[in-house]
């Protein structure tokens, strides 16, 4: 387990590349996060800007031609990015629970949830399967499925969509894991059930101290749930802060421009800003700042130079605008 | 000569079911009865030339199939879609001036064709231009129009971005002179930064052209931002409808106070909102009475006997009567 001051999870200059025969892509360019007990990082980004990769890479779970090409991942004061396969099943599943977007693809249609619930369950603890079975029965009363003594004998197919999200995060929870990657865990789902699986992450979080890696495109559900928030594009962090600064206040012409592009609830008439263009393909980043090319505030350095994730009053953002000398210069 | 619409469209009383029973002999055999699915009951409201009415609800309320027969896609089981001034149907009026655009623009462009032959298929159809010329200059017009570049008329599908894709399937839709639009959840594809473009782009096209449009989709903040008028449905019923900043300021029945309060809300920050329950019932066995009331915070006796009717824009018997 953790000691109670220690990050549970310490990502440090973590790069992924896939090999193609245009050469090497850089899906995440040296990214560095930590995550502490009981909190929740978001992480938004568009659609390949490396955010789900970047859970799988932690979880282990890339495959060729994708290889972690450099960097550490520290899960709890133990490196886990060098274990050997062997190893590192123990830890998946048992210190780290992964939620994934579709919850009928991540639970097998043959076998009832219970079944699953316990064969993980005996897989990384020791126990009786009778015991097993008893505790399935209350991880599922504790993820709010109704009568669980009843619904253990389901199969998947037979919950709908929000209750068999219920049963994947049940799933995932079966072995008291340290930190739980949610991979966009309400993007196929209604705004009203959204709501209620948003609830049951934040109390896991607050009740049993978890950490929480919350990958999302949906700044709303950010705005929800994480303490943290870090922002990625093309692969690299743009920008990673406190939810309510990065909300309110966001520094990196990105950011501003994703918060801006948000329509609201409540609503006023003003025209969403649109950030023109979209992300560039990983096989053609440009040099310089990624973004510079769709940025409104670009200037002389950002076409050649490569911001740095630089400290800005507390936070943390990649852009010249924020650095002093860059400025004067 | 097909006759002009105005634009102004109105849904008759449209009701649709569908039969999802086992076969003949297989029913024989199991003894199960007929299963019939209410996708759609009653629903009526009238959309004005020049405005935006969004439906909104949950998957499985009805607002997809809704959509398919207002376009003519789908064939009503009771009653009908009329295109106000030339009092047609909409299948009668076969296509012209009534248009779609999907929610996924990777399937709903055919991968093996040319942009401009996408864009020019409603033009040649209805036999809008004279010569090969013209229809060429107004492929251009048109591609301009969605903010793309005329150069990319000869470029595949699979060249464009989603929002790209997502403008050739705009412009497509207006190639056929179309005055009425239904966008069938047109952004919820695309990302954040793209899904602004697209919808600024909309907005742009309906005061340049005056054109109408059913909008519909799951995300109240994109309504918010789109829509005049508003109708929300569940399970196949309209339950209330309105004014966008009325309904969106006070909304009165409970289901749509529940979606409004689900929302996760980027402005407000975490919000005590009252814990949500359940989920929306199967359409094959819907409750008795109103469909809400196993859900609903407010439900008296009556809620679970009859099915409320809309009155005064809402279908609630607790919000009619106080």
């Amino acid at each position: 387990m953790t000691p109670p001051d220690e990050p549970v999870l310490s990502v440090r200059n973590l790069s992924v590349e896939f090999d193609t025969r245009f050469g090497a892509l850089k899906a995440i360019d040296n990214i560095s996060f930590e995550i502490g007990r009981g909190e929740v990082l978001g992480v938004v980004g568009e659609s390949g800007a490396g955010k789900s990769l970047t859970g799988s890479a932690i979880a282990n779970l890339i495959v060729p031609p994708g290889k972690v090409s450099g960097g550490e991942i520290w899960l709890g004061g133990e490196r886990i990015d060098n274990l050997p396969a062997s190893k590192m099943r123990r830890v998946r599943g048992r210190r780290i629970g992964m939620v994934f977007q579709d919850p009928l693809t991540s639970l097998n249609p043959l076998f009832r949830v219970g079944d699953q619930i316990v064969e993980t369950i005996l897989t990384h603890i020791d126990c009786s399967p009778s015991v097993a079975r008893k505790r399935a029965i209350e991880l599922l009363g504790e993820v709010g499925i109704p009568s669980p003594e009843e619904r253990i004998d389901s199969f998947p197919h037979e919950f709908s969509g929000g209750m068999r999200q219920r049963v994947v995060i049940a799933l995932a929870l079966c072995a008291d894991p340290e930190l739980i990657i949610a991979d966009e865990p309400t993007t196929a789902l209604d705004v009203v059930v959204q709501a209620q699986i948003l609830d049951l992450l934040r109390a896991l979080c607050d009740e049993r101290g978890v950490a929480i890696m919350l990958v999302t495109h949906d700044m709303g559900v950010i705005a929800e749930v994480a303490d943290r928030v870090a922002v990625v594009y093309a692969g690299r962090i743009a920008e990673i802060g406190r939810r309510d600064e990065l909300i309110s206040q966001p520094l990196h012409p990105y950011a501003r421009g994703l918060m801006g592009a948000i329509p609201t609830v409540t609503g006023t008439d003003r025209e969403l800003v649109q950030i023109s263009g979209s992300m560039p393909r990983l096989t053609a980043i440009p040099e310089g700042c990624a973004f510079h090319s769709r940025c409104g505030r670009k200037f002389e350095p950002c076409a050649i130079q490569r911001p740095e994730l630089m400290d800005h009053e507390g936070r943390k953002v990649a852009c010249h605008l924020y650095n002093s000398e860059r400025r004067a210069a | 000569m097909i006759p002009q619409s105005d634009g102004s469209v109105s849904i008759r009383k449209v009701g649709r079911q569908f039969d999802i029973s086992d076969s003949w002999i297989n029913r024989k055999f199991s003894g199960k009865p007929r299963q019939i699915v209410n996708a759609l009951t009653d629903v009526e409201f009238e959309i004005k030339r020049g405005e935006t009415f969004a439906l909104v609800g949950e998957s499985g309320s009805g607002k997809s199939t809704l959509a398919r027969i207002v376009v003519g896609l789908l064939d009503a089981s009771q009653g009908e879609v009329v295109i106000d001034s030339s009092l047609q149907t909409v299948r009668a009026a076969g296509g012209h001036g009534i248009q779609m655009v999907f929610q996924d623009p990777y399937a709903s462009l055919n991968p093996r064709w040319r942009v401009e032959r996408i864009v020019a298929e409603p033009i040649r159809t209805l036999n809008l231009v004279a010569d090969k010329a013209q229809l060429s200059k107004r492929i251009d017009e048109l591609l301009e129009l969605v903010g793309l570049h005329p150069d990319d008329r000869k470029k595949y599908p699979h060249q464009f971005s989603g929002g790209q894709r997502q403008r050739v399937a705009i412009a497509r839709a207006l190639a056929s002179e179309a005055q009425f639009i239904v966008c069938d959840e047109p952004t919820s594809a695309l990302d954040v930064s793209v899904q602004a473009q697209i919808l600024n782009l909309m907005r742009r096209l309906q005061e340049q052209l005056g054109l109408t449009y059913l909008f519909i989709s799951h995300d109240l903040a994109v309504v918010r931002y789109m829509a005049t008028r508003v109708g929300v449905l569940y399970l196949g019923r309209i339950v209330e409808i309105g004014e966008v900043a009325e309904l969106f300021a006070n909304p009165r029945h409970p289901y749509t106070k529940m979606l409004f309060e689900a929302v996760p809300k980027v402005d407000g920050g975490r919000s005590d909102r009252t814990r949500l329950q359940g989920e929306i019932p199967s359409p094959i066995n819907p409750p008795p009475g109103c469909a809400f009331h196993p859900r609903c915070p407010v439900a008296v006796d009556r809620c679970r006997r009859d099915v409320p009717r809309l009155i005064n824009q809402v279908a609630c018997h607790v919000a009619n009567a106080g």
